[in-house]
């Protein structure tokens, strides 16, 4: 190995290794040193799978991501607020905010993704009475001037809302900038998942989830650098190619997968090319317009061009069409469904998704998970024959 | 109370006869050119359907009559047979398998097929990709109407303009197209007058459970009452003349002092009084209404009688305002309210109607009801001083209904009413 390759692969090791300590974090310790560092500094907890971080940026507080405590947190008490018919996420959610980790939080924004997050609200709303907590009601008509108006209308209140805990009033002038900022970031983010896409054997997915994770917990500036060194690091590294298939990951939008799981494709011989991991750290893709009304601008990036999702209606009626192009954009040979035990958003949409793939001829496998999933050889069994039919048999 | 039977059996006939002419209407739709509406039983805009002379199909009402008539673990079983997940809501999978096997409806004849699928979003996001799955079988268009949740325990002004707008704008105009009638809001104003009607009954029936004995059980009997209100009946003569007839028997009854039928006949002698959150289970229903009606249990409230508005907190329609009451009702109903407010109206519930505690039946289908029960449990207890008891079903996976465990929690729960009583005594 060069002496360059040394050096990017420290580096990349060093940088990698500060996503996971973020990763461990579960006392948001970096959320509670970056509002000491300020006056009246403000975090703002937010739910799977989208809100518009932006907002909440320009009334000058810290959006942090809040995705479940995986399987590094005993559950005592969340078990007892749940059935056992009901996903592993809230339980978690619930265990990290009474134990007291989220009191770095000043508020909570439940975004709707589904019945089980939309009835965490009420609960925090009752467990939590001092707290600010909000539901957030993204639209589901995509008609600008309905669900458009709608929309507006809800991020007003964020702003107003998370404005009066910090004191800053969000102008229009100040919601354009942190869109500027949030560009730069989803500019990070396209390199790193085209990176991936065009050489996943550089990026380890690991690596990868954990990149995604940091953009919950650090400013949104510091992620970008962070992403941007590492991409640029991770071509010099001059990690070894292995004769693993491709393919894309639907299901784990919310709930999120435990890092063995992840490891545990990787060793089955699958790279991830594409995946809806921590699908609100870039819903949105593309740049959002920073020059004209700020507030439309992130109305239509929601609207009119953020990812598909099983938690979002499907107005136009394409999802089989574009799922079948993504998967060919990102030159999958195959879809691996991995969705969290007990998830109807995830569940009610892999039929529509595996009846896409199967009139393409695009192979796929499915099996549940658990954030706190422990034992993998059966899914690495499974991920195994597949990646090992698909390199027998051919790709899609 | 011989009269009161045979009243009873007059109302039950009136129900049987819209119902059955429903289904006679909706087989004759080939002749007659009548359009077919699917659509969702919460905040459902019957009256519109109506309006348009168009014939609303509820899916929701197709899997519950197939599990009442044994019918759900087939379909449930062809369901997931094709694809769909053990873990997901057992309505849809109903309903799924209910159509691979023809969409053969209670009367034993195929239902027709939609020719609009109208998605009225409310209080509950399994809707959405219910729809969606349906939208695959059938060439027709459909409707979303968002319907936002209270998810700050109110109706903003906000909310209001945007469910208002989309019934106007989205929601009349594609009826207008599919049905070839124009909307005509005197005769929606007249159509309303006849929902309120209806209603100011039904919350006359429900709050008859206040007597002591109750004259009606609010939950195993209740969803007999709600029928006509929640589904295709609301804002006809027929619905109107409906209540009328149940209410004057339940007049009956309280003048009597009686207390409900149940599947064994005339209730005995009132023992406790429950208040009931969650649904009923409906492929062992009568079993089911058997362990309470055995004990002398009647249940004097319960949240399930609210999934199609909360006409007892004082919702009407408007016929002064039909498109924003139309919101409002959509908007209002019980899996529309944030978890505060569900507490709060049953807490209402346990101290207005004097019950001796409450129930939770949480079924496993449903996250829109489940998720946080059990939160919901501790409260009352908290609040209310009553004692709380839980019991886990389906409502139409009957693998997910076992008699032997509920029974045993029911009586262990009876006994725990007794116990407060002594302890209350001595
Ligand atoms: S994992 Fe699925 S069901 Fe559970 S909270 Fe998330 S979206 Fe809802
Ligand atoms: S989740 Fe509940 S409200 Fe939704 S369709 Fe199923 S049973 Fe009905």
């Amino acid at each position: 190995m060069s002496t360059l390759a040394t050096d990017a692969s420290e580096r990349l090791r060093q940088i990698i290794a500060r996503a996971e300590a973020l990763y461990d974090d579960l006392d948001f310790k970096v959320v509670k040193e970056w509002k000491e560092q300020g006056k009246n500094r403000k975090a703002i907890g937010f739910l799977p799978i989208y809100v518009p971080r932006e907002v909440i940026h320009a009334a000058g507080a810290l959006p942090v991501g809040i995705m479940g405590g995986a399987d590094r947190i005993e559950i005592v008490r969340g078990d007892s607020y749940f059935q056992s018919y009901i996903c592993h996420f809230p339980r978690s959610v619930i265990e990290l905010a009474v134990s007291g980790r989220l009191d770095a939080c000043d508020g909570f924004l439940f975004p709707s993704i589904c019945d089980v997050v939309r009835n965490l609200s009420g609960m925090f709303k009752m467990l939590f009475e001092g707290k600010w907590t909000h539901y957030l009601d993204l639209p589901q008509n995509f008609d600008n001037r309905l669900g458009g108006r709608f929309y507006k209308n809800e991020m007003r209140t964020i702003a107003r809302e998370v404005g009066k805990l910090t004191g800053v009033e969000v102008t229009d002038k100040r919601l354009r900038d942190s869109i500027t900022v949030f560009n730069e970031n989803r500019t990070a983010l396209r390199r790193l998942v085209h990176a991936r896409r065009d050489r996943p054997w550089e990026i380890p997915t690991i690596d990868y989830y954990l990149l995604l994770r940091a953009a919950y917990l650090l400013p949104v500036e510091e992620h970008t650098a962070m992403v941007n060194e590492y991409v640029e690091l991770s071509a010099q590294a001059g990690r070894p190619r292995m004769d693993n298939i491709r393919v894309a990951v639907r299901g784990a939008f919310c709930e999120q997968p435990p890092l063995g799981l992840l490891r545990t494709l990787e060793r089955a011989g699958c790279y991830v090319v594409d995946d809806d991991f921590v699908l609100g750290s870039r819903f949105i893709e593309q740049d959002v317009d920073h020059h004209g009304d700020p507030w439309d601008a992130l109305a239509d990036g929601f609207m009119n061009r953020s990812l598909p999702t099983a938690s979002k209606y499907d107005q136009r009626g394409t999802k089989h069409a574009d799922f079948v192009q993504r998967v060919r954009d990102f030159k999958a040979d195959g879809v691996i469904f991995m969705a969290p035990s007990f998830c109807d958003p995830a569940l009610l949409d892999q039929p529509m998704l595996v009846k896409a793939l199967e009139n393409a001829g695009i192979p796929n496998t499915s099996f549940k998970y658990s954030e706190d999933t422990g034992q993998f050889q059966v899914i690495r069994e499974q991920a195994g024959t597949f990646a090992d039919a698909l390199k027998l048999w051919g790709k899609a | 109370m011989k009269g009161a039977t045979a009243e009873k059996d007059a109302s039950m006939q009136k129900q049987k006869e819209m119902i059955a002419s429903h289904f006679t209407e909706l087989a004759r739709v080939k002749d007659t050119g009548k359009k077919v509406v699917y659509t969702f039983v919460p905040g459902n805009l019957t009256e519109l359907i109506n309006h348009f002379g168009m014939l609303p199909v509820l899916p929701e009402i197709n899997a519950l009559q197939s599990g009442m008539r044994g019918k759900s673990a087939e379909y449930i079983s062809i369901a997931e047979k094709a694809g769909h997940s053990e873990d997901v809501c057992t309505y849809v999978k109903t309903d799924i398998g209910m159509l691979k096997a023809g969409n053969i409806g209670p009367t034993g004849e195929p239902l027709p097929k939609p020719d609009l699928l109208l998605l009225s979003y409310t209080g509950c996001f399994t809707f959405l990709k219910w729809f969606e799955l349906l939208r695959e079988e059938y060439d027709c268009p459909v409707i979303m109407l968002h319907v936002p949740y209270q998810g700050e325990g109110e109706i903003t002004p906000e909310m209001r303009s945007y469910v208002a707008d989309q019934i106007r704008e989205v929601v009349i105009p594609q009826f207008e197209k599919v049905s070839g009638v124009k909307y005509n809001e005197e005769r929606m104003r007249e159509q309303m007058r006849l929902s309120v009607r209806a209603e100011d009954d039904l919350v006359w029936v429900l709050n008859s459970a206040r007597a002591k004995p109750s004259p009606i059980d609010s939950w195993f009997g209740g969803v007999y009452y709600i029928g006509p209100m929640f589904t295709s009946f609301r804002g006809t003569q027929d619905a109107v003349d409906y209540y009328t007839m149940l209410r004057e028997e339940v007049q009956e009854r309280m003048d009597a002092k009686l207390g409900p039928v149940t599947p064994d006949g005339q209730a005995k002698e009132e023992k406790y009084r429950l208040v009931v959150e969650g649904p009923p289970n409906w492929t062992s229903f009568r079993e089911f209404w058997r362990m309470f009606a055995d004990e002398g249990a009647v249940i004097v409230a319960s949240s399930y009688t609210k999934v199609g508005g909360l006409y007892d907190r004082g919702f009407r329609h408007n016929p002064d305002d039909p498109i924003g009451s139309m919101a409002d009702y959509c908007m209002g109903c019980y899996t529309n309210l944030n978890f505060p407010q569900r507490t709060e109206m049953l807490e209402r519930y346990i101290n207005e109607f004097q019950a001796d505690g409450f129930l939770i039946n949480s079924v496993k289908s449903c996250n829109s009801f489940s998720a946080g029960q059990l939160l919901i449990l501790r409260e009352l207890e908290k609040r209310t001083g009553r004692p709380g008891g839980f019991i886990e079903s389906d409502l139409v996976d009957p693998r997910y209904f076992s008699a032997a465990n509920i029974k045993n929690r029911l009586e262990s729960y009876f006994q725990m009413i007794e116990a407060k009583r002594k302890g209350a005594k001595s």
